[in-house]
């Protein structure tokens, strides 16, 4: 973290300014100290810490159904899919069988949480280069997923609806009418983005050839998600090492090449299409049985470490469990897939514009909490 | 690309490695001194270990463990790689220069546990403020004034 504020000339010519940690274009408190000559960025360096609450630590002292509720607090936009991530893990370790309806109930809700978080990322992406209208129709249709979740979960955004051995409570008999209302519903207006955005030409200009990362570096810099993807790099978690019923569903992985913003602007949309196939091959089939499997009041996990990747819709999201038996893990580190992909930013923007960091980093696609945990 | 291969091959570099086949991962212990070595070994062929995907410091109290998970886009497998270091003077070699990824993730280990990289580019805290005293994920870590343990 740093602390100083400071506009420097120095004797290259250079001018050093700071971006944020109020910008309201860094969705947070993410400081960035540029590095300019005249308008060509020569150097970012992101400062973190902002808002770090040592959730690692604080995990160290709660219990293995306790600590879930904390990850909800990082990456609050995929709450539902950290929490699988956590739920997944203790799974593992405990050995604990999850029965089919919950499977089925977590991957929906996993993809409902997906096209959530698209939505507020397209509206505010769109909103960084200019375009105000669009936040709007994102939150449109965002708040329909929102009321599902509420009606299901009881909260709207960090939903603590995972825990070890299933989820927390039945889901909400209107849960399936609702959530195919709301596929028709975004059926018909995921071309009207494309309309209003997509095939926009000044939106094309601002963001093609903006930001690129080649194939070396995204696997080098550690990225995952849309932000690797869009670089031709293999990676969505849930093809390869899938988990719960993601074996079962069919779904493309969406793969660009270009590796520049537009590139990562089109895997997200392509995104938002695939979750919606995912969901229509569930909705329909979720089996009867019980929501959550029996478990022990209180859970301990043998001696060992645990590790489980989960693919988020930043990225891969890693939980690594290390336990000494106790009721309370000894150790966890939390592998956030924001964090990496800031990384990669200096390599992006290196080179470019001034004007044109925003566009690389509303494809990003950060969440400051997620960076500092 | 099995277990067995591995071992010979980490073996020839590091005869005092030893390996634990019990986790979900296959893991290879080693002491800190001989974990650069071991880093570009991995990195080049023929198992071309080019991603690292995480990299974290666990505190025993008597001695840190560096934890490094790497996998391999061509064929497909991670393998956990564990440096004991040194707890009075912890001091690892960098890996920044053979994974990009590291520097950043090399600069909050060393933030949080106070474990020094070697030949590191810029060895800063990364997300506590400068001025800072202590290294809070350590054991014996306690803050009064924010309490971070409940």
């Amino acid at each position: 973290m740093y602390t100083e504020t400071q506009i420097i000339n120095n004797s290259n010519d250079e001018l050093v300014i700071n971006v944020g940690p109020q910008h309201p274009a860094t969705h947070g408190v993410l400081h960035l100290v540029i590095t300019l000559q005249g308008e060509t960025i020569k150097k970012v360096e992101p400062h973190l810490g902002y808002i770090h609450r040592s959730i690692e630590k604080m995990c160290e002292s709660l219990t293995y159904r306790q600590f879930i509720c904390a990850s909800s607090r990082m990456d609050y936009l995929s709450a539902h899919i950290n929490n699988h991530a956590c739920a997944l893990t203790v799974e593992k370790g405990a050995q604990i069988e999850v029965p089919q309806r919950a499977q089925y109930i977590r991957v929906i809700m996993d993809e409902l949480t997906r096209i959530a978080s698209h939505e507020l990322w397209w509206g505010a992406m769109a909103m960084d280069l200019g375009a105000f209208t669009p936040f709007f129709y994102a939150f449109r249709e965002r708040e329909v997923i929102t009321e599902i979740m509420e009606e299901t979960c009881g909260a709207r955004l960090t939903m603590n609806y995972m825990v070890p051995g299933g989820v927390m409570t039945d889901i909400h008999p209107d849960f399936q009418k609702r959530v195919k209302e709301f596929i028709q519903l975004f059926k018909s207006k995921i071309d009207e983005y494309d309309d209003l955005v997509t095939n926009n030409i000044i939106f094309q200009n601002r963001t093609k050839g903006v930001g690129h990362l080649s194939k070396e570096d995204a696997i080098s810099y550690g990225c995952t998600g849309a932000v690797a993807r869009a670089s031709g790099v293999s990676c969505d978690i849930r093809k390869l090492y899938p988990y719960d019923i993601y074996d079962k569903v069919t779904f493309n992985e969406i793969l660009e090449t270009a590796g520049d913003s537009f590139a990562r602007y089109m895997i997200r949309m392509g995104e938002m299409r695939e979750s919606i196939k995912i969901i229509e091959q569930l909705i329909d089939n979720i089996p009867e049985g019980d929501y959550q499997a029996k478990t022990k009041a209180v859970l301990k996990l043998p001696k060992g470490d645990f590790y489980t990747r989960v693919e988020t819709a930043r990225g891969e999201l890693g939980v690594y469990i290390v336990s000494e038996g106790a009721a309370t893990p000894y150790r966890i580190k939390f592998r956030s897939p924001g964090f990496s992909n800031l990384s990669a930013l200096d390599q992006m923007a290196r080179g470019g514009k001034i004007g044109d960091l925003m566009a690389t980093m509303g494809t990003l696609d950060l969440v400051i909490p997620d960076i500092d945990r | 690309m099995t277990n067995e291969a591995i071992k010979e091959f980490v073996f020839n570099v590091v005869p005092s490695a030893t390996f634990d086949e019990s986790g979900e991962f296959f893991t290879i212990q080693i002491d800190a001194t001989e974990w650069k070595s071991l880093a570009t070994l991995l990195r080049g062929v023929p198992y071309n270990f080019n991603y690292l995907f995480c990299v974290t410091c666990i505190d025993w109290k008597t001695h840190f463990t560096t934890v490094y998970h790497l996998t391999s886009t061509n064929h497909r497998r991670a393998i956990v790689v564990k440096a004991k270091v040194d707890r009075n003077d912890p001091l690892i070699e960098t890996v920044s220069d053979i994974w990009k990824t590291a520097e950043f993730h090399e600069r909050e280990v060393f933030d949080l546990f106070g474990v020094r990289f070697k030949n590191h580019p810029d060895l800063r805290r990364l997300i506590l403020t400068d001025d800072f005293e202590g290294y809070p994920l350590r054991k014996d870590f306690e803050d009064a004034v924010n309490m971070i343990k409940l």
